[in-house]
This record gives structure tokens, C-alpha cells and sequence, in this order.
């Protein structure tokens, strides 16, 4: 039996066998063969060539590919495998400079990637990933390694991994994986985000894992406690399915609550919204309690297929997103990658601190075509319901007044042609950065609405990475200077009469919606499967106490203490969950 | 006897160049045919039939490319892919504007 402790970033109990998912690259060391073996290596080469097509034949014969971009990533794989001077080049290298198959494999695909990664358009810098995607189906064949294909998973299994990119979580077989494990990252990284929009549990940041599993090991992930037990006895096996009982009994128990109102003893009203990535999701916020959709990220258009989303693949997932939630609002964030979300490294490569680079509203004030098609969508889809929308990473008033002028400009271009929208559609901007949250009253003057995303807020303020695990135990929301920038920034908007919401992590913490309320928060978005948990907190004290409580908080000077106080409010109050 | 040559201009217009589905498409025909086909910008010259080098050719919106086929049945083959090109063109939908550059 091995314990790990990690951090916990989804809750609730995991027992199964893990899946362990090697992301780490290959690597091929140059070695040379004696001319004799040439011809053994050509046919190892055209067999693996005829294995991945033979795969990817099946992969692209099953039937849970729904998604035609996903489709079409594999269709170009295969014209790449059966492309004839493409297989020339490998095999002519194997021939002329007598290197192994697997080292003509990794040089040649590498050197394409490198390549197309260079080319300054998006679309074919993107190609770098599919052929690096190709690179390793190729070696896993050569090297003789059994790559355990995802999407044929037929048990549930835990995902054990070095790090999840938000592609690979994408593509899981959903109803099979039920809890994740990583090597690294951090609370806020993808697989956590992931995880907890799918309530499924997760615990990041554990070192070396894939030396202690062997295939037939079981695997225990405790998203509660952010332990992982490998191989475990037979005690400990016992008391955890005990553990994981109680919590399912707890979770049905939670979700009792899902048509009481959110409202505090003193008869306070609280807006629970849900944070969603696919519009499928759209339907589970309302199943769990939710009013409606607070952060509706868009990212996963981008990701999801090699290539940009069509005004119509946004305008399709938007209107899904809405008809689910019929009358309630649903706030779509315009794109907000670059950075860390990144998943293809093709895209910008030459930036040598991308957190601080061309991201997100930068990005789509530069890239005035991709920009406008999501929002024409979004402007096509706000007929259709209480549609708003939101621009992320906002640091000042000039890209605001920017963003604001485009958005203009397409509802001109909608009016020549007679496309009906709503010409009043709320437009609001995420704080999430300590600028933004200075001048929080400068840009009220001109959004309809706030929303605090804590997670940029905390990296930007505290200057931690979220994601290395080195640094990750920094970064933490009961900073004094993040609790400061929150209160101005809740104060700023109540001034100004617009609308505020939380949208961050600390919005599904249960040990930090005292605060927030006491702060005068009356909005939170969540991910939806911790809304009953966070209704029955808000639906069992009074705004006297969370003020009384806020007052506390703001006279204390260390994260520790403000952490272990707001700790025991919430124990005293919900002691299932601690 | 020398084989055919037929020989044709195209421009790439659809917005996003001549990205995945419309690649596979033109790669697809031009392998459907007997003759060699090349296609060229101001730079490079291409296999058509080869799925890498066409990526490779990085046909952008508003390249021009020049469609080369040499076989028995080069003028089928080129008329075919210039059709194909016209396809590609966007419809008549109102434009989200021209690639702005960035």
C-alpha cells in the first residue's frame, strides 16, 4: 500500500483501476544500423504505418465520435500515413543514413512539426500537434508498446497521468472515467477545472506516480482529502467504499435541496449560477438548483477541432446552451486563450512569458476576424433568451472602450443584412486583474456587469504560476491583498449600480462563502456539481453572521489565520464536508 | 509521344486558406487521377497528391496557385481541381470582414 498526498482540487471518493496515460514525450536516441538490416527496418516502418491505419480506421468506424472536427483530425491523419512522399522520406532516411525506423520516424515528423510551427498562420501552425499526434502512434507500433486507447475504455477506471491537457480531458470516454490523478499542476489547472465540472473526483500535484502502478493495481483518489492510495489494504479498502457510501447518501441528501431557494435564514436571496465549458452541461445547473449560466467558457470551440470554430459551430453550442436554460441568463466569456490553456505549442511560440503575452481579449483585439465571428454568434444567439456577454482579462478602460467598439461594428454589419440580435445585451468584463480591480470604479462606469475570476486575479497579484507545484501552496484566495482587491472591487460595483458575481474557485469553496457574503456578494457561479453544497451553506446562516464574520477577517494579517478561522465557521456550520 | 500537359491559375478564397477538410478534399481528387500534378506558388513547387507538401505550401487566403498536370488525363484533372477551388469560395453570407493581419 502506498499513500500519496496531493492537492485536492475535486471532491468526493474513486476506487477503481487505474489508466495510466503516458504524456510524457519519446525519446528516440539516434542509432545506426548495418546496411544488411536495411530491409528489416523498412518493413518494421511499413507495418507500423499499416497498424496506425488500421487503427485509426477503427477509431474513425466507432460510433462515439460525434464530433465532426474530431473526425476530420483523424481523416487528415490518415492521408498523412497513406501520404506516398511522406513514407519516402522516412524510409529514405532509414536507407541513406542507416538509422533505426523509430529514429527516422521521430526526426523526419519532428522536423515537420518544427516547420509548420513556424509558418505564421494559425491554422497550419496547429498541424505541429497532429503531427506530433502522429509521431507517437507511429513509435508506440515501432517500440512495441501497448497504448491503451481512451475511447475503447469498456471499465471504469481512474486517470493516472503526468499532466491532463484540456484535449485529452476532452476526449474521454465520460461514462468510464471516474476520478483523475496527476503528477503535477496545480488547483486551478485544466484537469482540476475539468474534473469538477464533470463532479468527478480529482486530486493534482503528486509527484512520481507511474513507478508504484502496475496495470492490475487499485486505485483510490480521495478528491475530499487530496490523498491517493495505491494498491490499498484491505482495511483501508473497507473504510473508503464505507467513506465513498456516506458521501453518496450525503450528495442525494444535498440534492433535496435543488427547488428550495437559495436564501439565508435572515431571508437574504443569493443567485447560484453554474460555470460551464460544453453547453451540454448547460442542462446539469439546472438539474443541480443553478438560476442560470454565470461563465460560459468558450474555449473549448478553439480546442476541441484542429482548426477555428465557424460562426456556426459558436452560434449551435450557444443556442444549445440557452434552449437548456430556457429564461435564465446565460453569460458567454469571448475566447480567453493564449498562455497556459494552450494545448499546441504551434500557436504563438516565440513568447517567452506567455501568461504575460498575446492572451485572451489582446489576442482577439489582434485577431479582428476570429473576434468578430464569436461574436456575431453571440449576438445571433441573444434573441434566443437572457443572453450577455463578457470579455476576459480587461486591464483597462482602452480596451474595454475597444472591445465595446468591435462589438459595435458587428451589430452594424447584423443590421445591413437584417439578422435579427438584442441591441441591449448586457456587456460586462471579468476582474481578474489587480489593475482592473484598482479601477474597478472606472470601468463600472462603462460595463452592465462584473465578474471576479479569483484564479487569474490570485496569479496575477501573488505572482504565482497556478500550475507548478513548486510555488502552488502560495497561491491562495485568503491572501489579505486579494481579499482587499475583492472587497474594492464589490464596493466599486455597488456604487455604480451594476451587477457583481464571483466566478473563481472560491466560489464553490465551502469554506469561503461566509466571506463573500459578508463582503456583500450576492451573486456566485460555480461549478455546478457543488451548487446543492453551497446552497445548504448559504441556506443555513444569517448576513449578520457572515458580516460579523467579514469584519473578523479583515483585521487578520496572514493567509493561515484567515484560513483556519473561516475553517472553523464553515465546520461548525456543515460538518459533513470537513 | 509526349504526354498531355495541362496547365491552370487558382486562388485561395475561402477565409481560412486552404485548411483541413478543404485539403483532404483537393489531395483526395488530385489522387484520383493518373497524371503527376504539381501545384506552385511564387516559391515553392508541391506534389499535389501528397497531403504534407500541400500543408506545407501554406496556400493562405488570396494565394494565387499555379495547378500543373502532365499524364493522360491532365485536362481532366485540372479542370476538376479549378472546379473544385471555385467550390470553396465562400457563399454569398454576409463576411465577418478580411483577414485584418496580426
Amino acid at each position: 500500500m502506498e499513500i500519496r498526498k496531493g492537492i485536492a482540487v475535486s471532491p468526493g471518493i474513486a476506487i477503481a483501476r487505474p489508466m495510466l496515460i503516458d504524456s510524457k514525450d519519446y525519446r528516440i536516441p539516434r542509432r545506426s544500423i548495418l546496411p544488411s538490416q536495411r530491409s528489416r527496418e523498412i518493413v518494421r516502418l511499413r507495418k507500423a504505418f499499416a497498424t496506425a491505419l488500421t487503427e485509426l480506421e477503427q477509431i474513425e468506424a466507432a460510433q462515439n465520435i460525434e464530433e465532426s472536427k474530431i473526425r476530420d483530425i483523424f481523416a487528415v491523419h490518415m492521408r498523412f500515413l497513406r501520404d506516398r512522399s511522406f513514407r519516402r522520406r522516412i524510409s529514405d532516411m532509414v536507407n541513406n543514413e542507416l538509422v533505426t525506423a523509430e529514429y527516422a520516424v521521430s526526426a523526419i515528423l519532428r522536423e515537420i512539426a518544427s516547420h509548420f510551427a513556424g509558418i505564421d498562420d494559425s491554422y497550419i501552425s496547429e498541424r505541429a500537434a497532429d503531427i506530433y499526434d502522429i509521431e507517437k502512434r507511429l513509435l508506440t507500433h515501432l517500440l512495441g508498446k501497448r497504448q491503451e486507447e481512451l475511447d475503447h475504455l469498456r471499465e471504469e477506471v481512474v486517470i493516472l497521468a503526468r499532466d491532463l491537457t484540456p484535449t485529452q480531458t476532452a476526449g474521454f470516454n465520460k461514462s468510464f472515467v471516474i476520478g483523475f490523478a496527476t503528477e503535477k499542476g496545480g488547483r486551478t489547472s485544466h484537469t482540476a477545472i475539468v474534473a469538477r465540472s464533470l463532479g468527478i473526483p480529482a486530486v493534482v500535484a503528486l509527484g512520481d506516480l507511474s513507478s508504484e502502478v502496475s496495470a492490475d493495481s487499485v486505485v483510490i483518489v480521495d478528491g475530499n482529502r487530496g490523498v491517493v492510495v495505491i494498491d490499498p489494504d484491505e482495511e483501508t479498502l473497507r473504510q473508503y467504499n464505507q467513506y465513498a457510501r456516506q458521501m453518496t447518501q450525503f450528495i442525494s441528501k444535498l440534492n433535496e435541496l435543488r427547488d428550495l431557494p437559495a436564501e439565508t435564514r435572515d431571508g437574504i436571496d443569493v443567485q447560484l449560477l453554474g460555470n460551464i465549458e460544453f453547453p451540454n452541461e448547460a442542462e446539469m445547473v439546472i438539474a443541480k438548483g443553478g438560476q442560470g449560466i454565470g461563465l460560459y467558457r468558450t474555449e473549448f470551440l478553439y480546442l476541441y477541432g484542429g482548426q477555428e470554430p465557424t460562426e456556426e459551430d459558436h452560434y449551435n453550442a450557444y443556442a444549445e446552451a440557452v434552449r437548456s436554460v430556457g429564461k435564465r441568463p446565460v453569460v458567454i466569456r469571448s475566447m480567453d486563450l493564449g498562455a497556459d490553456k494552450l494545448p499546441h505549442s504551434g500557436w504563438r511560440p516565440n513568447e517567452a512569458n506567455p501568461v504575460l503575452g498575446l492572451r485572451s481579449i489582446r489576442y482577439c483585439l489582434q485577431d479582428l476576424p476570429l473576434f468578430k465571428t464569436q461574436l456575431r454568434a453571440i449576438l445571433r444567439a441573444s434573441v434566443l433568451g437572457d443572453v450577455r456577454v463578457m470579455f476576459p482579462l480587461i486591464t483597462n478602460l482602452q480596451e474595454l472602450r475597444q472591445a465595446k467598439m468591435i462589438l459595435r461594428d458587428v451589430m452594424e454589419d447584423l443590421d445591413e443584412y437584417a439578422v435579427p440580435y438584442n441591441a441591449h445585451m448586457p456587456v460586462g468584463i471579468m476582474i481578474e486583474t489587480p489593475s482592473s480591480a484598482l479601477t474597478a470604479g472606472l470601468l463600472a462606469n462603462e460595463s452592465d456587469f462584473f465578474s471576479i475570476g479569483t484564479n487569474d486575479l490570485i496569479q496575477y497579484t501573488l505572482a504565482v504560476d497556478r500550475a507548478n507545484e513548486h510555488v502552488s501552496t502560495l497561491f491562495s484566495a485568503a491572501e489579505p491583498a486579494i481579499l482587499r482587491l475583492i472587497r474594492n472591487v464589490v464596493q466599486d460595483a455597488f456604487k455604480a449600480g451594476i451587477g457583481l458575481s464571483i466566478c473563481g474557485e472560491v466560489a464553490s469553496d465551502p469554506e469561503f462563502i461566509m466571506l463573500l457574503l459578508g463582503m456583500g456578494v450576492r451573486t456566485l457561479s460555480l461549478a455546478p456539481p457543488m451548487i446543492p453544497e453551497v446552497k445548504k451553506i448559504i441556506r443555513s446562516v444569517t448576513i449578520e453572521e457572515c458580516n460579523e464574520l467579514s469584519r473578523k477577517v479583515a483585521t487578520m494579517d496572514s493567509p493561515r489565520q484567515i484560513k483556519n478561522y473561516l475553517r472553523d465557521a464553515a465546520t461548525r456550520i456543515l460538518p459533513e464536508t470537513f | 509521344m509526349t504526354k498531355p500537359i495541362c496547365e491552370t491559375e487558382v486562388e485561395v478564397r475561402n477565409p481560412e486558406g486552404l485548411h483541413m477538410r478543404p485539403a483532404m478534399q483537393f489531395v483526395d481528387l488530385a489522387n484520383s487521377f493518373e497524371s503527376d500534378i504539381t501545384v506552385s506558388n511564387r516559391h515553392d513547387t508541391v506534389d499535389a497528391k501528397s497531403i504534407m507538401q500541400m500543408t506545407m505550401l501554406a496556400a493562405t487566403f488570396g494565394t494565387r496557385l499555379k495547378i500543373r498536370a502532365v499524364g493522360t488525363d491532365a485536362r481532366e484533372a485540372v479542370d476538376a481541381l479549378r472546379d473544385l477551388f471555385d467550390r470553396f469560395a465562400p457563399e454569398s453570407l454576409p463576411k465577418t470582414g478580411e483577414k485584418e493581419g496580426h
